[in-house]
């Protein structure tokens, strides 16, 4: 048997079949509904802005590099995005019968128009000023964004993070008091984040330690946060005021950037809060992806066995993983308090956790999905002020709800199927 | 002999004799879950102790002089905290300063005011958790069901009796269908229960609101008032003890609700297939079960429960109108209910009064003491974060760990994703 | 390097799983550990790799007594462990999975993967394998996948190399090619210590044989010792490796199978075009490797499969498009080839188990009220029918044995008025008390007229069961050929041909 008679055998390569013919009519169905949506909306309920203008302003007064306005007739652009939309659905109709693959570009192709068809009716007879509504959705995704982060971290690691709202709400608590009291927001930020790690210590402890179900664990410490800072606000800072009027971080503008059209307002007038967002997105999707360290914990939330039997220490590292997301959800936190409202309230967070948990869930366990998902999020919040201040011709509550249903949607057309990490929400037992 | 490596666990402890048995059951006590529930209890009471006593103001002065004269201090805590918790058991359950036994009862009959729709919220989440879904949609759920069981009870005119039931199942359909919707999403396409709750909160939350100011639909005609109108006399709940107390019939339908989740997960068959997806889809799916229908069902049924707690609220706690606050986070509560009653129906029912004991006690604590209602939440987290983690509570007061022979249970990690199953 | 285990001994509890085990391996030997189900052997070696500790004994690396307090340790002392249950990352690719716990890293803390690549692509060289380093785990064929596992372990300089049941997922050509493997790297001067429970491989391949039962070591054999000496030595009795049956009384066609294909999740057909038929009263064994089609093929049976074409015919009545309810009430009986995933629900009790697939009527259900009653005296009685050893009716499943919960199975199966039993994989995981019990059951119901089909890729038990043999290969049917077929056509026919004659495909 000395003689290697090595041949390269039939199984030692793939079971590789050709392409079988399954035909998934969901991306098509949703994009028939908005296409439904968009001619009911746009040109039926449209016939009665034949005439009106919509105005896109697309610079501020104070930009150096003025953009002319863009006005677009409202039942004429209405009636364009709904007769395309319709035609990008027969086409993804057709595409899926033909078995081609719909490609991405279509997806958000469609998306966009949608949106602009949305604005565009919307704003009829008024204008909407785009920078505005986009610099609003980065400042207000950014606690989203945090917490889908800390999220992320910690459910790649394979522990479900149901807690984002208590680590958010205990870094706004601890970060109003420690500024008010020091006097220093920077070290409010600090605060912010220790606190969100001594949550997510808590998660960690009794899920590693004592095996607790990851869900109620998570649902349990929300509502210990929210009691215990609801508590000690009435006890304790309603009272004596000096404790919770911590100053507010100012918009910065970064030289040159800042000028850029449309980009520059949005992305560089923001505060330090959102700066810091920009880093820990990169770092998140760096550390996750192109480090040793990533490494380990990917592995360690989907095969932890695996993981185990290469020397590396599942407990310690999920507990890591877990407490370094309870940090960036606590930053996350203190931009309520120090990044906008200038001092603490009760249940102040008022659901964002969970609404940056789906996100972590739309974007798919992804640090940059998770991110967009929580610009989704925060651009449906902006809109409904935007609009608010313009007018528009439905009522309010149903352009609030869209972002929504439109999640709805996408959840169930797009993501249904979506993979989370394999060992998420399971306790490693040797 | 070839059977002896199997026989060695098995058949040992049917062979067990009187005295045995005996130790084994006080071990169960000592060791077993009504123990546990009885220290996390008593845990997070002193917990929330600790926490009256150092946020009082005249403990923190009296500690300031700590070392002259300690017994002030100690004085200090005691009032404090004494007085916090017999103003909650007075708020809660008997008030012994009332002159009489009608009266001095009053305080718990509020308690299972508040307890009504807790507990009917608790069984909807709970049933929920039973078929292994996570219903975080109790805002969305009650406010639909307040809504359509409000519409009909002050829009539309039936005779007295029936125009109640009328409501009721209005009611009931809202929730069903709100959380249907849900269980349809899961069951066709997989998605996560989880966002879709989440997501239909908002939606109902502004579907009200929109409702709620526009003439003819719910707002109450002449008002600018994002509110309705009052219940109409016909469709209220009739009081249980007279108008002196605020305790309403809709207590008995919450007892009808516990006694029908009962039946459903013990006794029918539909929610032996209820459980059996909840534990294990894919061996369900093996078995037969329609695995998307009993997601469909779990939901319509776990969302008309939740409902019921919404209808409880404007038929029952307020009926001289509501707004879109109506829910007044009862959905949320109701998961910490659900997970302290382990999800069982009569656990519930019983976490239910408690929470509703703390709710009801916690004003009067506020009003009579000053302490903030909201150390009630903590302590109420704290139970439910003590129960949860038994290893902990037992670590703590060196309690015997029950069945310590028993082999580690090795749990395979499993790779195949639940909506895979959905999926197939 | 010389491995050497003395007295080591291994508790769970009151359960004695290593009771004073010794074992020497010499350097450049390959050491069977020989075994039933259950006997010990894994966790003798998740002793040895650190995975667990041993309340007595020593583990000796050229006479150097080592302590290890995880898989760490043991790996830098030169152990190297190729798993049953493959230890890789799905979603990783192959140089990921492979650097996993030892990655080099460039500036910042960057992961070098170039390096892994290239070390991957040295060790394939070095072996003849042809694996492409940035290809996903999930995406190979599990024989790939365990040369991944080798690969991994070698590229810890491993001296000692464990292979824990290694064939039980490959061909009889790839379980040739694995021990040419093995030879090649006891030759370069790696100890393997090789674990088993299929005697033949132990005799094709080892250097010296330990053989341990009930967690003892009951003795050593050299590879020249026949099949029925090392059988008896490992399951402690002489043992019948067949099962008594009559020839098959055929009453007729009775389930027909013409062109059924099977389409799955991720769009690759599994099934294609397979044409069969099963008489009333015989046993048509499926044979294979696992993962060839045959799981695909059974769930298709059952209406468990969503993408499914061609034809099945149960008595001249359609079966395929229904759902499984009307399948199994059609009189369709089955037994899943994962127990604790589909066939049982571990926190469910006997009872509430034996009445899974009857949910929804009579007699276990009237008006949508359980029957309590009944379902507690039927579950009494299947207990005492099919000995299954319990503390009661009331009893969780998932605490029973292995060969306890198949027989809840079973009975639950058995006790419907049945048309077709399918059984996959019955005996995985049993020991060999278990095995007799369910092959007994099999040959019983096909003797009461009853069609079989039995799925398994263990050759023994095809052979034993089975009046006529199909055997599958990716997705195919290569042949149907009668039970008393040599094993060699049959272990060629697994690997895809069609006649015993060799194709010289390359």
């Amino acid at each position: 048997m000395s003689t290697l008679t090595q041949s390269s055998a039939p199984a030692s390569t793939p079971i590789v079949k050709p392409a079988a013919q399954i035909r998934s009519w969901k991306i098509p169905i949703t994009f028939g509904s908005f296409a439904v949506l968009s001619l009911f909306l746009f040109v039926v309920l449209g016939r009665g802005l034949r005439g009106e203008l919509s105005t896109f302003r697309l610079s501020e007064g104070r930009d150096l590099i003025q953009l002319p306005e863009v006005a677009l007739p409202t039942f004429a652009t209405g009636v364009f995005v709904a007769v395309v939309l319709v035609l990008m659905a027969a086409a993804s109709a057709w595409l899926v019968y033909r078995h081609t693959k719909i490609p991405i570009v279509l997806t958000i192709l469609f998306a966009l128009l949608f949106l602009v068809g949305f604005l565009a009716w919307a704003a009829s007879g008024s204008t909407i000023p785009v920078p505005g509504l986009l610099i609003g959705t980065v400042t207000l995704s950014a606690p989203l964004i945090f917490g889908a982060l800390g999220g992320v971290l910690s459910e790649r690691a394979g522990v479900v993070n149901v807690a984002i709202e208590g680590q958010l709400l205990a870094g706004a608590f601890s970060s109003a008091v420690v500024a008010s009291a020091t006097g220093n927001p920077y070290l409010g930020l600090l605060a912010a984040m220790v606190a969100g790690a001594l949550v997510s210590m808590v998660l960690a402890a009794f899920v590693l330690k004592y095996l607790v179900d990851q869900v109620i664990v998570g649902v349990v410490l929300n509502v210990l946060v929210i009691g215990l800072t609801s508590f000690l606000y009435s006890q304790v800072l309603a009272p004596s005021a000096n404790l919770n009027s911590p100053d507010v971080f100012p918009r910065l503008n970064v030289p040159f950037l800042s000028e850029i059209p449309i980009i520059g307002p949005v992305l560089f007038r923001q505060t330090i809060i959102v700066y810091v967002m920009y880093v820990a997105i990169a770092l998140v999707y760096f550390g996750l992806f192109r480090t040793k360290w990533g490494l380990r914990v990917r592995a360690v939330g989907e095969h932890p066995q695996a993981a185990d039997t290469v020397g590396i220490n599942v407990n310690r590292t999920r507990f890591i993983a877990v407490t370094l997301g309870g940090v960036i959800s606590g930053f996350g936190g203190a931009y309520f308090t120090l990044g906008a409202v200038g001092a603490f309230n009760k249940e102040m967070t008022n659901g964002m956790g969970f609404i940056a948990l789906a996100a972590v869930i739309f974007g798919q366990w992804h640090p940059i999905k998770a991110t967009l998902a929580a610009l989704l999020f925060g651009f449906a919040t902006n809109l409904q002020n935007v609009l608010g201040i313009i007018g528009s011709p439905v009522p309010s509550e149903f352009m609030l709800m869209l972002p929504y249903v439109v999640t709805i949607f996408a959840v169930a057309g797009f993501v249904g199927r979506s993979r989370a990490p394999a060992a998420d929400g399971k306790p490693y037992i040797k | 002999m070839s059977a002896t490596t199997t026989t060695a666990p098995a058949g040992r402890d049917s062979r067990m004799d009187g005295s045995e048995r005996w130790i084994q059951t006080l071990r169960d006590i000592t060791g077993g879950s009504a123990m546990i529930s009885v220290l996390a209890v008593l845990f997070a009471l002193v917990v929330g102790a600790i926490l009256i006593a150092f946020t009082n103001e005249r403990v923190q002065e009296t500690a300031g002089y700590f070392f002259s004269r300690p017994t002030d201090l100690l004085r200090a805590v005691w009032d404090a905290v004494a007085g916090a918790y017999s103003a909650l058991f007075q708020g809660s359950i008997y008030n012994f300063r009332a002159t009489n036994f009608l009266t001095a009862i009053r305080p718990l009959t509020e308690t299972l005011t508040f307890a009504t729709p807790l507990i009917a919220a608790g069984l909807g989440v709970g049933l929920a958790f039973r078929v292994g879904m996570f219903n975080i949609g109790g805002r969305g759920q009650m406010l639909i069901a307040a809504g359509a069981a409000g519409w009909v009870a002050f829009a539309v005119e039936l005779p007295a009796g029936i125009h109640l039931i009328v409501a009721i199942l209005a009611g009931l359909l809202g929730g069903a269908i709100w959380g249907g919707i849900v269980g349809l999403l899961k069951a066709r396409t997989g998605a996560h229960e989880v966002i879709v709750t989440i997501m239909l909160n908002f939606v109902a939350l502004y579907l009200i609101q929109f409702l709620l100011r526009t003439p003819g639909a719910l707002q109450a005609p002449g008002s600018n008032n994002p509110k309705t109108p009052a219940m109409a006399a016909t469709a209220v709940f009739p009081d249980l003890f007279g108008p002196r107390y605020n305790l309403h019939a809709g207590f008995l339908t919450v007892v009808a609700a516990t006694i029908f989740v009962w039946w459903l997960l013990s006794r029918s068959n539909l929610g032996f297939q209820f459980r059996a997806v909840g534990q294990n889809p894919s061996a369900a799916r093996v078995a037969g079960i329609n695995v998307k229908n009993v997601y469909l069902y779990a939901m319509a049924i776990s969302g008309a429960l939740v409902g019921l707690a919404g209808i409880n609220q404007v038929l029952g706690t307020v009926t001289t109108g509501f707004g879109s606050g109506i829910d007044a986070g009862i959905g949320f509560d109701a998961i910490t209910v659900a997970l302290l009653g382990r999800s069982k129906p009569w656990g519930i029912f019983a976490a239910g009064i408690l929470f509703g004991a703390f709710k009801a006690g916690g004003f009067a604590m506020q009003a009579a003491e000053g302490v903030p209602i909201d150390i009630v939440v903590v302590v109420q987290a704290l139970i439910v974060l003590f129960i949860a983690a038994p290893p902990l509570v037992r670590a703590m007061f060196h309690l015997p760990t029950p069945g310590t022979s028993r082999k580690p249970k090795i749990r395979a990690v499993k790779t195949r994703q639940t909506n895979e199953v959905v999926a197939k | 390097m010389k491995l050497e285990l003395r007295g080591i001994t291994k508790r769970f509890g009151a359960l004695v799983a290593n009771n004073n085990i010794s074992l020497t391996v010499e350097s450049g030997e390959i050491h069977a550990l020989l075994g039933e189900n259950g006997a010990g052997k894994s966790t003798l070696m998740n002793v040895l790799y650190g995975l667990y500790n041993a309340e007595e004994g020593d583990i000796l690396l050229d006479d150097v007594v080592q302590k290890f307090a995880g898989p760490g340790d043991a790996m830098n002392a030169g152990i190297g462990m190729v798993h049953q249950h493959f230890m890789l990352v799905p979603v990783f690719t192959v140089a990921e999975n492979v650097v996993l716990g030892h990655e080099q890293t460039t500036f910042g803390g960057r992961l070098d993967l170039s390096a892994a690549r290239a070390k991957v692509r040295e060790i394939s060289d070095r072996f003849g394998f042809d694996i492409d380093p940035d290809a996903l785990i999930e995406d190979l064929p599990v024989g790939v996948q365990q040369r991944v596992e080798i690969i991994k372990a070698l590229s810890q300089d491993a001296k000692v190399l464990v292979f824990d049941e290694p064939t039980a997922v490959l061909t009889p050509q790839e379980t040739d090619e694995l021990m040419i493997i093995m030879r090649q790297l006891a030759e370069s001067g790696t100890s393997i210590v090789f674990i088993t429970h299929k005697l033949r491989e132990v005799r094709a391949v080892a250097d010296r044989i330990t053989v341990i039962r009930l967690g003892t070591v009951v003795g050593e054999a050299s590879p020249t010792a026949t099949n029925a000496e090392l059988a008896s030595l490992m399951v402690g009795r002489a043992v019948e490796l067949t099962v008594h049956k009559n020839a098959p009384e055929l009453r007729g066609t009775a389930l027909s199978v013409k062109n059924l294909s099977v389409i799955d999740s991720r769009n690759q057909i599994v099934v294609n075009s397979v044409s069969f038929d099963v008489q009333a009263g015989e046993v048509l064994a499926i044979a294979g490797v696992q993962g060839n089609g045959q799981t695909e093929l059974t769930e298709a049976l059952l209406g468990l499969q969503q993408h499914v074409t061609g034809l099945i015919e149960l008595d001249g009545k359609p079966l395929r498009g229904y759902s499984v309810r009307h399948i199994l009430d059609s009189g369709v009986g089955f037994v899943p080839e994962d127990r604790t995933e589909d066939g049982l629900i571990a926190d469910f009790s006997i009872a509430e188990n034996l009445m899974l697939d009857r949910s929804s009527g009579a007699p276990f259900v009237k008006a949508g009220n359980l029957q309590l009653g009944f379902r507690a005296q039927f579950a009494a009685e299947k207990i005492a029918e099919f000995d299954i050893r319990s503390q009661g009716s009331e009893m969780e499943a998932g605490r029973l044995s292995g060969g306890n919960q198949q027989k809840v199975v079973l009975a639950r199966e058995l006790s419907r008025e049945l048309r077709l039993f399918v059984a996959a994989q019955p005996t995985r995981g049993l020991d060999v008390g278990s095995i007799e019990f369910v092959h007994t059951r099999i040959i019983e119901t096909r003797d009461s007229g009853i069609p079989v089909i039995v799925v398994s890729t263990e050759l023994d038990e095809v052979v034993a069961l089975a009046d006529r043999i199909a055997v599958m290969y990716r997705g195919e049917i290569v042949g149907i050929v009668p039970g008393n077929t040599p094993r060699a056509t049959l272990g060629l026919m697994m690997a895809g041909e069609h006649a015993p004659a060799t194709e010289s495909g390359l």
